[in-house]
């Protein structure tokens, strides 16, 4: 699929999302589900991991949990560094020094 | 000054805070887009078409590694589901508004835009200009991210080939994913979508990034409601 077919899809679908109870509530009744209240919080963790573990753990399309897997110990810095700092720009500075200092010694 | 700009005005300022962690925040996307293949025009554009940040961010990742389209947007659909309960939240305010007016404050309903304007609508209630309030919230944050995603793009650019960025992109995830682990349904959901996209990575179509999703959703929601804890 085209990258702009892709942008235009997703924004129309984004965009009706915003709309759609702005909308649909003012002309009648409509309730979100508590379920999917619920789940909604959940949907961060679960997107952002499922797409930080391939590129930690997974080397040539096979996991590698050793030393030499330069990403993992470079992501488990980051990982400490977001954990006390809060901090996005910090996170990505000290993951992309540590990555470089592990390439240097490896 | 009336009472539209009264309130519009009051509304960029409130958005001021949030302005300063937004503006690397779109620096860093435009680079990254950039980097990642997206055009100059394609990155500068996602930013108006899409405008959603962490939506932004994960495209730019999956078309690095050539997902398909369909799984991309329906990644951006599950994404970008938490806007349903923004858009459910402000409806009861909006509903005297004229179409035209919720279509606008639709597009500018962003997490950015949406905090300090429910907290002003709980506050004092809908007023006959309480939207220029909303409105004036989404255009500063609109604007903003237009000009960093542009000026990341033109940063993007001047930094050399050889230099690969791909990095970048889950260190941001990071950033973003650690201050959400703040109770154990959240961990577990993080966990255990993250164990399943290791072990379905190789599924065809990408598909694997869907499933990993919704088995975190799942695995946190039924452990939030096991607990009985209250988010």
């Amino acid at each position: 699929m085209n990258i702009w077919l892709v942008m235009i899809l997703g924004g129309t679908i984004t965009f009706g999302m915003r709309f759609s109870l702005i909308y649909l509530l003012a002309e009648g009744r409509f309730q979100i589900p508590e379920t999917l209240r619920r789940a909604l919080h959940y949907v961060p963790p679960a997107v952002l991991s499922a797409l930080i573990f391939p590129e930690l753990f997974l080397r040539d399309d096979k996991w590698n949990l050793t030393l030499d897997n330069q990403r993992l110990l470079a992501g488990l810095v980051a990982i400490v560094v977001a954990w006390i700092s809060k901090n996005t720009l910090l996170t990505i500075i000290a993951g992309t020094a540590a990555l470089f200092v592990l390439q240097i010694w490896g | 000054m009336n009472e539209q700009s009264k309130y519009f005005w009051a509304g960029a300022r409130a958005e001021l805070p949030l302005l300063i962690g937004v503006f690397p925040f779109g620096m860093i996307y435009g680079a990254l887009a950039l980097n990642a293949g997206l055009s100059k025009l394609a990155s500068q554009m996602m930013s108006s078409i899409v405008f959603a940040g962490s939506a932004q961010f994960i495209t730019t990742q999956l078309v690095h590694e050539a997902a398909p389209g369909l799984v991309i947007v329906l990644t951006i659909a599950v994404v970008n589901l938490r806007h349903m309960l923004y858009s459910a939240s402000l409806a009861p305010y909006l509903a005297p508004l004229s179409t035209r007016w919720k279509i606008l404050l639709s597009y500018l309903l962003t997490d950015e835009a949406y905090a300090p304007s429910v907290i002003k609508y709980e506050a004092e209630g809908a007023r006959p200009f309480s939207h220029w309030f909303l409105f004036g919230a989404g255009l500063a944050l609109w604007s903003t991210w237009q000009i960093s995603t542009g000026l990341g793009i033109f940063l993007g650019a001047a930094i050399p080939d050889s230099w690969s960025l791909d990095f970048a992109l889950p260190l941001t995830f990071i950033a973003m994913v650690v201050p959400v682990l703040k109770n154990r349904p959240a961990i577990a959901a993080a966990v255990s979508a993250g164990i399943v996209a290791l072990a379905a990575h190789d599924l065809r179509y990408g598909l694997g990034l869907i499933l990993a999703a919704l088995v975190g959703i799942v695995i946190g929601t039924l452990l939030e409601r096991k607990s009985d804890s209250h988010y």
